[in-house]
């Protein structure tokens, strides 16, 4: 314990000496922009060059010799050894010029022995933690687990309290688990049917169908205007009639009177009810419905 | 010691350098009541918005129109209407250590207004990412442009200049602190003010107190956050407060698991704080934790000094006190937002007390004297990560409201109940202003590495619902006093908020409209349909007339009487 709290220290502590010495910072390449379906944030910070593939190869070999037990297989800590990638010595190292005085010296009163290697070595080394991402939003680190923890026989139960009154897995929701296959796609779509990707993960397509949201105008002199909801503010509401012609309506206050009819307003009003037992057993239960 | 503090204050106002006559702020501005000018981030200390201008009022403004519309171009381009026609060009000022031209469209999807904007003797003075402009506060048009060429960063916005005599001060995303040369856009000098290649990025409008100014950074990796003072003259360092604890023996070590941990704990300091002249305090928040959704035993406990309060002597850099409005936050819950001063009674006696709606759905009011804690109130209806509150007034985490991986139905959203749109208070009122929005999310955990993500990662989110609302809130109890819904089936946070001593709320909405309410019921009473609009509107007066003053987009609208 007091090993791993004295290494993080010594690691902290060149980290800070180092940083009076910034080399050149690197221009942001043009690195080629994520697939818009995954809302990522911008690669805008100093991005690697390739690294040579035997240099690469190289560095790996002797990462995975002497490093790989304290700081971990990925760079991200180990067994003692802080992580690597987010160290503010390794972020400001060009080719192994700032950790070399580390490797080759140590930190004997923190725990970390000393490297005789060469700074050719050191650099492959170098060129090796390089070659990792560093940020965080990672879609490769996502690992597709699974969100199946539910007890189904509750969630029929949980269904028929909830989803009943309007939905029946032998009519509208006959075949739901074949028809959409992703469990966590499943899930979304039960809590609000139409919502499509995460925000940090990635899209999911869109698999329920959801009709459009309604709206009845009623004017002064009593006539009802309906058609589908285009937009609406406090001032203006539009809509488009079922010929086609779409109105726009000025409002004040509130006249003239306006009503919504939101297909999802019954979705919405169970999310303040929910407990997230009653969320993963309905999706047990729902993915048992071929 | 008291003596001595007030006498270094007094002092610094007589550093200001040689001043171009009828061009550079007077810093006696800064200390008095919002009127004619708007001549900080907040338009004066207290971050209350709150204008003693009464010419626009609840009695005349639905006679308010458009003055003028005026529309900016970022980037080096010479697009821009103001340089087209018969009249010279404005000058395009080009700086910056980069080699990418960061203009309209490049990252931030075109010229985004989302900055406070300076007015100082008629002319306006404001900012987006890499551009800052001078003009002229009477019809808009473009006095100078300054464009600096970047090396890359977050994109995300600009919150605004600060000005120091004649000279003007602007962040960079790739973390440099520019000064430039009020009267004519010319740069004075540049400094680093974080290391770009640790992936911070820059975005808060310098706060200008005496002869410091104040800076602070973002960053989405796990570096610490910090607040730095630096010199008006020649940009030099002279103080940092951290965030987090960043060597043996610093205050709030214990409440992290490691100190590796708390150096890599983030708190970044993005939205400028308010400053209380009599106490020398500059009161500020802070941002979450790092990594933001996975609970690594290195950052196991509360996590000071994040998502806090914190109030730090302006002239040594020292805290004086802090209160932790979240602790151990897990759902990127900054608490940036800026604090409002507010002196009123609170169970019948005078007060000097700060208040403040977080990110995360809950209220506060606390003295800012001693940072007492005194009210916490759930504003935003649905929140529901909390277990209550202890008996310090902070809510209790819940941890199975963390993400976790068959999902965890939380509210708020990332986005939170509030988010960094300013807000704003009416002393005439007594209630304080915030754009708020009532959400809920999937939060699930794609990161089981008992390690940890880093920075924003390890989580998927997936929207469920969200509607937003002006709220009014009074701060003696933290309770709802109105609140107006923006109409629809979905919607979020609206922007910030200006009120006035002629009892008006002014705010943009969620469909397009700058809208003045009643500040006291929430009544609409005027609006205009100008496009998105994407800060908190100000006012100011100028030849006898006042001005309300907003930005939609790329483009500035001012309104007044005639």
């Amino acid at each position: 314990m007091s090993f791993k709290k004295k290494l993080s220290a010594g690691a902290i502590l060149v980290a800070s000496a180092m940083a009076q010495n910034p080399t050149p910072p690197v221009p942001a390449a043009a690195t080629p922009a994520e697939p818009p379906a995954r809302r990522v944030r911008p690669q805008a910070y100093p991005t690697r060059p390739p690294a040579d593939p035997a240099a690469l190869a190289r560095g790996r070999a002797l990462y995975g010799v002497h490093c790989n037990f304290c700081h971990g297989s990925d760079a991200r800590g180990g067994e003692g050894g802080p992580n690597l990638l987010r160290s503010q010595l390794v972020l400001s190292d060009r080719s192994g010029e700032t950790i070399a005085p580390v490797v080759q010296n140590g930190r004997p009163d923190q725990g970390m022995p000393k490297f005789p290697m060469t700074l050719a070595q050191i650099s492959d080394i170098a060129a090796y933690i390089h070659s990792f991402k560093v940020g965080g939003y990672d879609i490769s680190r996502m690992v597709p687990l699974s969100i199946l923890v539910g007890d189904a026989k509750s969630g029929a139960e949980t269904f028929r309290s909830k989803c009943g009154s309007c939905h029946s897995v032998t009519g509208d929701l006959k075949g739901i688990g074949a028809r959409i296959t992703d469990a966590k796609t499943l899930q979304n779509n039960f809590l609000m049917p139409g919502v499509g990707g995460g925000f940090g993960g990635p899209q999911r397509p869109v698999l329920t169908h959801v009709p459009p949201t309604t709206v009845t105008v009623t004017l002064p002199s009593g006539e009802k205007v309906e058609g589908v909801l285009g937009r609406i503010d406090d001032f203006v509401v539009t809509l488009r009639q079922t010929d086609g012609v779409t109105r726009s309506i000025r409002r004040d206050g509130d006249t003239p009177k306006v009503e919504i009819h939101d297909p999802l307003q019954p979705h919405k009003d169970l999310l303040p009810t929910y407990t997230d037992k009653e969320i993963h057993d309905l999706t047990a239960y729902l993915v048992t419905v071929k | 010691m008291r003596t001595l503090k007030h006498f270094l204050a007094a002092g610094a106002f007589c550093l200001l350098p040689a001043m171009a006559p009828g061009q550079a702020l007077d810093p006696a501005l800064l200390t008095k009541p919002l009127g004619d000018a708007w001549p900080t981030y907040s338009g004066d200390y207290s971050g209350k918005r709150y204008s003693s201008l009464q010419q626009i009022n609840a009695g005349n403004v639905k006679t308010m129109t458009l003055a003028w519309m005026s529309k900016f171009t970022a980037g080096p381009g010479t697009d821009s209407g103001a340089r087209r026609g018969r009249f010279s060009p404005a000058p395009l000022i080009v700086g910056g250590e980069g080699t990418a031209e960061a203009g309209a469209g490049t990252f931030s999807g075109g010229t985004n207004i989302r900055a406070s904007i300076l007015q100082v003797n008629g002319i306006l003075y404001l900012s987006t990412p890499d551009n800052a402009w001078a003009a002229d506060a009477r019809d808009g048009h473009e006095l100078w442009h300054y464009f600096w060429k970047t090396k890359g960063g977050t994109h995300i916005g600009n919150r605004g200049l600060g000005m120091w005599g004649n000279w003007l001060y602007m962040e960079t995303p790739d973390d440099f602190l520019v000064c430039l040369d009020a009267a004519t856009g010319k740069e004075r000098w540049h400094k680093q003010i974080a290391d770009f290649n640790l992936q911070y990025f820059s975005t808060m409008a310098p706060i200008v107190i005496g002869n410091h100014i104040l800076i602070g950074t973002g960053n989405d990796l796990d570096e610490p956050g910090y607040v730095q003072s630096r010199d008006p003259e020649t940009g030099e360092v002279q103080w940092t407060w951290y965030s987090v604890p960043t060597k043996k023996g610093d205050l709030g070590l214990e409440t992290w698991g490691s100190l590796d941990g708390a150096r890599h704990g983030a708190g970044n300091v993005w939205i400028p704080g308010s400053y209380d002249p009599e106490t020398h305090l500059y009161i500020f928040g802070t941002g979450n934790p790092s990594p933001a959704y996975t609970n690594p035993p290195s950052r196991a406990g509360d996590n000071l000094y994040t998502c806090s309060i914190v109030a730090v002597n302006v002239d040594t850099g020292k805290m004086a006190w802090y209160y932790q409005f979240n602790p151990h936050d897990t759902h990127d819950w900054d608490s940036t937002e800026t604090p409002i001063l507010v002196d009123g009674n609170f169970n019948g006696k005078p007060r000097k007390m700060v208040v403040h709606a977080d990110r995360n759905g809950y209220f506060y009011t606390l003295d800012r004297l001693t940072g007492e804690h005194l009210v916490t109130n759930k504003f935003s209806i649905a929140a529901n990560w909390a277990k209550g509150l202890n008996d310090k007034g902070q809510p209790v985490r819940d941890p199975a409201k963390d993400s976790t991986v068959p999902g965890s139905l939380v509210s708020p959203n990332n986005g939170g109940a509030a988010n960094w749109p300013p807000p704003a208070y009416s002393p005439d009122t007594g209630l304080f202003y915030v754009p708020a929005a009532e959400t809920y999310a999937m939060y699930y955990l794609t990161e089981t590495d008992p390690r940890g993500a880093m920075g924003l990662g390890g989580k998927d989110e997936v929207g469920l619902a969200s509607s937003g609302y002006v709220t009014a809130i009074d701060y003696k109890t933290g309770k709802v006093a109105w609140r107006h819904r923006y109409p629809g089936t979905a919607g979020g946070l609206g922007n910030g908020m200006l009120t006035t001593a002629g009892k008006l709320l002014f705010t943009g909405d969620a469909g397009g409209n700058l809208v003045a309410y009643n500040a006291a019921n929430g009544n609409i009473v005027w609006h205009s349909h100008i496009g998105q609009v994407s800060n908190a509107p100000e006012t100011y007066m100028l030849d006898g007339h006042q001005y309300i003053l907003v930005a939609a987009g790329d483009s500035l609208f001012a309104f007044t009487l005639y």
